[in-house]
């Protein structure tokens, strides 16, 4: 394996974990602000904040990851992204601004609905946001002038591609959230936040899927390499609409949730692998592949070795914290502090 | 101005900077004397101490939370407002910003377990012993990330021929020459600057009529440890005039008004510019200057004169130097002055007034840090790579960063005045005596 497929691999599976967490996380704030504005603050916020507490600071951190890795890995991604994103990616950095310190602010007031409301909205709005990079990176929407990318706003916002990216980025967050929110709660043994958040979850699973096939069909006529790409991958795609079949049965038929939820990461992750894949060798289709944007062979191999150490130290941390407040039922319904 | 992206671009950065240092400074800071209070409280049985580490960090929790939005914030714009430079420095000097990630990462969920876990663990020791690791994340970020400030003044480890980059040392690039007094300034003014804002919350509360020892104890032992510091930092910066003397003489002189190479120079302390660009009502030190840089009174400081008018750093940046070490001499006479007058008991330690002093120590030691970068970043101009790239070679070519900025200073309004209500708030809904009570009634120091 190269090194630019060792990186980009490594980030990509980052980039996979931020979604995942970033959806409990986004989810959850606006299933807590939801709750409180129709008055149902009682069944939700309890179990939502005994989850958030301890680790939104984490999740934060996948993302700086991400980017910084990128960056690293291949650093031509800074000139052409960091050209033309500064207006979508100034946006998502406040959203984002708001959303972490309100959430800080709200988690001393609790139940302040001002506070609430505003980190739960801004919640919603981040993936949308950062889902545009997605829309951009696939092609069509960049010209280079004069040596410069130039991003082309128009194109770009009456796409019904980017469109359907950021519904399905909104519909995808509610859905993980409310699916991980079941699992929590039922561990948590609190029966009526087990009950609406499995509603919210059995809601949102249709319109997942037909979000996720709509962008298919439409890349078929806006970048017909990237749909070819995915066709070939079919079964990649067929595993994961057969894991998330098997999430909505587990959870409709109230049974193990604690398997709905591991089906459910393995859903996302073919999904989001295959589209990696598909992707491939294109960082930003046509200009950049991850071959031409690469870094020298002495800042890969350092960072490669910085990252294994790092791992190193990480990895174990993170058990403790998953220890002590994930997999710890006492903790988890309460029992302790 | 505003529709010059090079122009907007910097100004966009001076703001998101200046903002950020404020939260980076405490998050730094801070977790050094919850650490201290902690273990004075284990080591001492005495509650005070233990009630104090809580209520630290409790505070310290709000301002790691906006620290993190707006570390993430510049950490983007670099990409987003330097694209050129951003390129540049991944080739280069990507290996720290790597390893910043993972220390705080490391940080951050240590910080997490805990704040959660206050009497999830028998033995005190092991709640304690989690801070360890907040601090040196903590401290280990800001060594990260000031290497590649360091760089940015000093690039090495690589070489450009024929306008490629060859020969790329990425642990070469990290272990700069700036670096070393960059960090340890950095480090030293952010734990004396952390001390000193604890030690103006306790003065403040002692004015207001607060008899308590907690508060005493509180002002007493961040006193002490901001005098240390406050020499400490002094001293380092004596190192950092010498680096700039050897190795950026553009950047000692424009911060000294230093316009001619020559022996035994003098040293211009305060002072403005006249239309002709001359020092007036300035205090000339003769000799101190060269004394300063070199050691001896006789040796050579080089001057601006050696340097083509468009790569001179502007002049205004002698005024962030005067303010940067007046506030630092002013902090160390008062820290001293305290601790001589605590041992020797004389009142005056005991006054209003000089409670007051110690009130303004807070916010004017973060003033002094804001002037520090304010000189560091100005007094490399016009470069943001010294001698490889310019700020105007660096940045953007979008058209819109004016108006990014005006959202940036909302938002960083709209995050400074919630910081400060629901600090506020937090402690006004938890007094002291209350909390006092309720740590006493249940034995020892468990939450």
């Amino acid at each position: 394996m190269s090194l630019e497929i060792l990186g980009i691999s490594v980030l990509w599976t980052f980039l996979f974990g931020y979604v995942i967490l970033a959806s409990i996380d986004f989810g959850a704030g606006f299933f807590n602000a939801y709750s409180i504005l129709i008055g149902k603050e009682k069944i939700l916020s309890k179990v939502i904040q005994r989850y958030l507490s301890p680790v939104w600071s984490v999740t934060n951190v996948f993302f700086v990851f991400f980017y910084i890795g990128i960056v690293g890995f291949f650093p031509k991604t800074a000139t052409y992204f960091g050209t033309i994103l500064l207006i979508p990616g100034s946006i998502a950095l406040i959203l984002m601004a708001i959303r972490g310190s309100y959430y800080a602010f709200e988690s001393y007031r609790a139940g302040h609905k001002g506070y609430a409301t505003m980190y739960g909205i801004a919640g919603l709005l981040i993936p949308p946001a950062l889902s545009v990079v997605l829309a951009i990176a696939q092609g069509g929407f960049v010209t280079i002038e004069n040596g410069t990318p130039q991003l082309d706003y128009f194109a770009l916002f009456t796409s019904p591609l980017s469109w359907s990216i950021v519904v399905l980025a909104i519909i995808a967050v509610l859905y993980i959230s409310a699916v991980f929110l079941t699992w929590y709660a039922d561990k948590a043994q609190d029966a009526d936040a087990r009950d609406l958040m499995r509603r919210y979850a059995l809601i949102w699973a249709i319109p997942l899927i037909v979000a996720a096939s709509g962008i298919i069909i439409e890349l078929r006529y806006h970048n017909y390499m990237l749909f070819e790409n995915l066709l070939n991958l079919w079964w990649m795609f067929a595993v994961s609409f057969v894991l998330w079949a098997l999430t909505t049965w587990f959870i409709w038929r109230k049974r193990s949730y604690t398997a709905a939820l591991w089906l459910l990461v393995g859903q996302f992750a073919f999904a989001f692998f295959a589209y990696g894949i598909a992707h491939y060798p294109y960082l930003l289709y046509p200009h950049l592949t991850i071959h031409e944007g690469f870094t020298n062979q002495a800042m890969a191999i350092s960072l490669v070795i910085v990252f294994v150490l790092g791992l190193a130290l990480l990895i174990p941390s993170i058990y403790l914290l998953l220890k002590l407040f994930l997999f710890d039922e006492e903790y988890i319904q309460g029992k302790k502090e | 101005m505003f529709h010059d992206p090079v122009f907007a671009s910097r100004m966009l950065t001076l703001l998101t900077l200046s903002f950020h240092i404020i939260y980076a400074t405490i998050g730094v800071g801070i977790p050094l004397f919850i650490m201290i209070a902690q273990w004075l409280g284990i080591k001492k049985n005495d509650d005070h101490y233990i009630l104090m580490a809580r209520r630290w960090a409790r505070g310290y929790v709000i301002t790691v939370a906006v620290g993190v939005v707006t570390g993430t914030i510049i950490s983007l714009q670099l990409a987003l407002l330097w694209p050129n430079f951003m390129e540049l420095a991944g080739n280069i000097i990507a290996l720290p910003l790597f390893m910043e990630v993972f220390a705080f990462f490391f940080e951050a969920i240590f910080l997490g377990i805990y704040l959660y876990t206050g009497n999830r663990f028998k033995n005190k020791k092991t709640h304690f012993l989690l801070l360890i690791p907040v601090a040196i994340g903590a401290g280990m970020s800001a060594f990260f990330i000031t290497t590649v400030n360091g760089f940015m003044n000093a690039p090495q480890g690589f070489d450009i021929v024929n306008g490629t980059l060859v020969n790329v040392n990425p642990v070469l690039a990290m272990f700069n020459l700036a670096s070393p007094t960059k960090i340890a300034h950095v480090l030293a003014a952010s734990y004396m600057t952390a001390a000193f804002i604890l030690a103006a919350i306790a003065a403040f509360k002692l004015i207001k009529g607060s008899k308590h020892t907690y508060h005493k104890k509180a002002l007493h032992m961040t006193m002490k440890i901001g005098l240390i510091f406050a020499v400490a930092v002094a001293l380092i910066g004596d190192f950092s005039g010498k680096y700039l003397a050897e190795y950026q003489p553009e950047k000692l002189a424009a911060a000294e008004w230093h316009f001619e190479t020559g022996e035994g120079a003098p040293l211009l302390l305060y002072g403005v510019l006249d239309e002709n660009q001359e020092p007036k009502y300035a205090i000339k030190l003769p000799y101190v200057l060269s004394i300063l840089a070199f050691g001896s009174p006789s040796s050579e400081v080089i001057g601006l004169d050696e340097f083509p008018a468009e790569e001179q750093p502007p002049l205004e940046v002698h005024y962030y130097f005067d303010t940067m070490i007046t506030i630092g001499m002013v902090m160390i006479a008062i820290s001293f002055l305290y601790w001589l007058g605590s041992r020797m008991r004389y009142t005056f330690v005991e006054s209003n007034w000089f409670r007051w002093l110690i009130v303004l120590g807070g916010p004017l030691s973060m003033l002094a840090i804001e002037s520090g970068w304010w000189l560091a970043e100005f007094g490399r101009q016009p470069w943001i790579m010294r001698g490889i790239m310019t700020v105007s070679e660096a940045a953007t070519t979008s058209d819109y960063v004016g108006l990014m900025f005006v959202l940036f200073a909302l938002l960083y309004l709209i995050l400074g005045i919630g910081t400060i209500v629901i600090l506020r708030k937090m402690f006004a809904n938890n007094p002291l005596e209350k909390e006092l009570a309720k740590v006493q009634s249940t034995q020892g120091g468990e939450q």
